[in-house]
């Protein structure tokens, strides 16, 4: 940001509050990145028609991720438990489709809401303590779900999982096909409004606040921010999201097993966090790119010991240290460095900047 | 007298160690108010106390006539009681203008809305901008606070301080680490805080205790020693002993 102000300064040089504003419309200006990101993601659709299923399951993760980093890239809450909103969300898109209705848009509503009232209910658990403490409440919430799912067979088919879900067309209008291809556009359809959303929660002056509780609670509280409040707040949207994630997950396979509440899946989310780095949304998508393509190719060349090699990963990029991967590009060398960040700081005029 | 800030018989232990002893202070509103003593003697305390950082054991503390004892850290700020720490509590990562806006925007009570953009709440932005004109920050605004030299990061924690717009200011040190040269620009924001704003200072430096304040309190072993004018204060050969002589 600070190379970025520098040139700004000389340009607009004079009234403070013209810089002021020029400053904080950059700030939530759409970057290069993400333009490009999201241009792939769409061309896919074309690009790659049979490659759907697997860019639906990228697509859910990355939901799935974006929400978790709600939580703790924003208001640094750390959770091992991430999953029990996901599979609550998922458990209720499939209970709603199979008892009441099989739109899946009215779908995504009701697992949101779902899965946002257990959030709501158990985000004063993880208002106290330290992140050992909210480490553990959070698994224990995961577990419990797990196994409540499991014993209420009556309800979710038990282990052997909710069968006979069949889920209607897209607004009565767009049918599921057997190429997933109608699903993997349902899917970035909704990741894309939804990313959108959690940008301008995170670019207004509630993301802010957030930020400010993660970097320094003290201080946080000596400008008058509610802190309490704004966790039971991100909380409670973050396990919207996560709902809507498992949402995704039941319409688009139709069928719900309790592997969605599995603890792998909190285990695995929050190694797509740490992949694509926490506190930037993106984080999450890219995570989430790079963690399914990892899989799928590990699992491919060593089937049998393809976990192994994804414990050998994440080892690594702790050991790395996150920071010496998030500026991997300073080890380049310097003009292929000074191309990348004119690139990276590339925005579109501020007529788009300003609008958003 | 209208009294700002007032405290009775406040008493915080932490185990069997008796940090603030029956503490009774009233603030005149408007003052500058020194708060003294010997390293030790409990005057961070005190201000943990007052900004509701710590629980008192027992006693009270009464802002513009309201007890707030029971007030949470965030609501006592929005009451209109601020501080600054003796270390910078900043947000690193954030520019000066960030900061400035979230002070502001949490003052006005918008700090909670999640969709329209910082820059969309124009007149925050215009207010924080003439913040940091006043502050000498301007030119600084997009940086990282991180990078900016000590006595600007000084001088932000002053302006944050001053965005919640209080009636009662607590100063801990405010000039305290900053290098030399950078010190006049520091003591010269103190100096200029508006006059219908209640600072009570917390200082080691006699010259800038003497030279801003209008009445001092005497800080020992967590109990209130003596109150009275710079000029008694400065004459009683009795804070001489226990505090001046200390540092001379």
């Amino acid at each position: 940001m600070s190379s970025a102000s520098e040139t700004l300064m000389s340009s607009t040089a004079g009234k403070p509050e013209t810089t002021a504003m020029a400053l904080l419309r950059r700030r939530n200006s759409w970057r290069a990145y993400e333009i490009v990101l999201w241009l792939i993601a769409f061309a896919m659709i074309f690009a790659m028609p049979s490659k759907a299923l697997i860019l639906t399951e990228i697509t859910i993760v990355a939901l799935f991720a974006v929400s978790l980093d709600l939580i703790l890239g924003y208001a640094g809450i750390v959770s091992l438990g991430h999953t029990a909103f996901f599979g609550l969300g998922a458990y209720a898109a499939g209970l709603f489709a199979k008892h009441y209705f099989a739109e899946p848009v009215t779908g995504l509503l009701v697992a949101g809401i779902a899965s946002g009232v257990l959030g709501f209910v158990t985000s004063f658990l993880v208002l106290r303590g330290s992140d050992l403490t909210r480490l553990m409440t959070t698994l224990g919430i995961g577990l419990m779900l797990a196994e409540l799912a499991n014993q209420m067979a009556w309800l979710t088919g038990g282990a052997d999982g909710l069968s006979g879900v069949i889920i209607g067309p897209i607004l009565g209008q767009f049918e599921f096909d057997l190429w997933g291809r109608t699903g993997y556009i349902y899917s970035l359809v909704t990741l894309f409004i939804l990313t959108w959303a959690a940008r301008r929660l995170v670019n207004s002056p509630f993301g802010l606040s957030l930020k400010a509780i993660k970097t320094n609670p003290v201080r946080a509280s000596m400008v008058a921010i509610p802190s309490r409040h704004r966790i039971v707040a991100v909380y409670t949207i973050a396990a919207v999201y996560a709902g809507i994630a498992g949402a995704l997950l039941t319409q688009t396979t139709s069928f719900v097993s309790p592997d969605v509440l599995a603890f792998h899946r909190s285990a695995d989310v929050l190694l797509v966090l740490v992949l694509g780095g926490v506190g930037y949304l993106y984080g999450g998508i890219i995570g989430a790119i790079l963690f399914t393509l990892l899989r799928d190719w590990l699992s491919v060349i060593t089937p049998q010991y393809w976990m192994f090699w994804i414990g050998f990963v994440l080892i690594v990029i702790v050991m790395i240290g996150r920071e010496n991967l998030a500026r991997w590009h300073t080890f380049l060398p310097e003009p292929l460095r000074r191309a990348m960040t004119r690139i990276a700081n590339w925005r579109p005029g501020a007529k788009i900047g300003g609008s958003r | 007298m209208t009294v700002a800030l007032e405290t009775r018989n406040l008493v915080k232990r932490f185990g069997g160690f008796l940090a603030t002893n029956d503490v009774s202070l009233s603030v005149r509103q408007g003052a500058r108010h020194a708060l003294i003593g010997p390293n030790g003697a409990g005057k961070t305390t005190l201000i943990n106390l007052l900004t509701g950082v710590l629980k008192p054991n027992s006693g009270q503390i009464i802002l513009g006539g309201e007890d707030i004892t029971a007030l949470p850290a965030h609501r006592r700020v929005r009451k209109g009681l601020a501080r600054t720490f003796q270390i910078n509590q900043l947000f690193g990562e954030f520019t000066p203008l960030e900061s400035v806006v979230l002070a502001i925007n949490e003052r006005e009570k918008i700090g909670g809305l999640a969709w329209a953009p910082l820059v969309a709440h124009t007149k925050v932005v215009e207010e924080a901008a003439a913040l940091l004109q006043r502050f000498g920050l301007a030119d600084v605004m997009g940086e990282r606070t991180v990078v900016l030299p000590y006595g600007k990061q000084r001088l932000l924690e002053i302006a944050l301080a001053i965005a919640s717009k209080p009636r009662v200011l607590l100063l801990d040190e405010p000039a305290a680490g900053v290098p030399e040269e950078e010190r006049h620009e520091v003591l010269a924001i103190v100096r200029d805080l508006p006059a219908d704003v209640t600072v009570i200072l917390i200082e080691h430096d006699m010259d800038l205790v003497f030279s801003f304040a209008d009445r001092i309190s005497v800080l020992v072993a967590g109990a209130l020693f003596t109150e009275g004018s710079v000029s008694e204060i400065s004459a009683d050969p009795r804070v001489k002993a226990i505090y001046l002589g200390e540092d001379a």
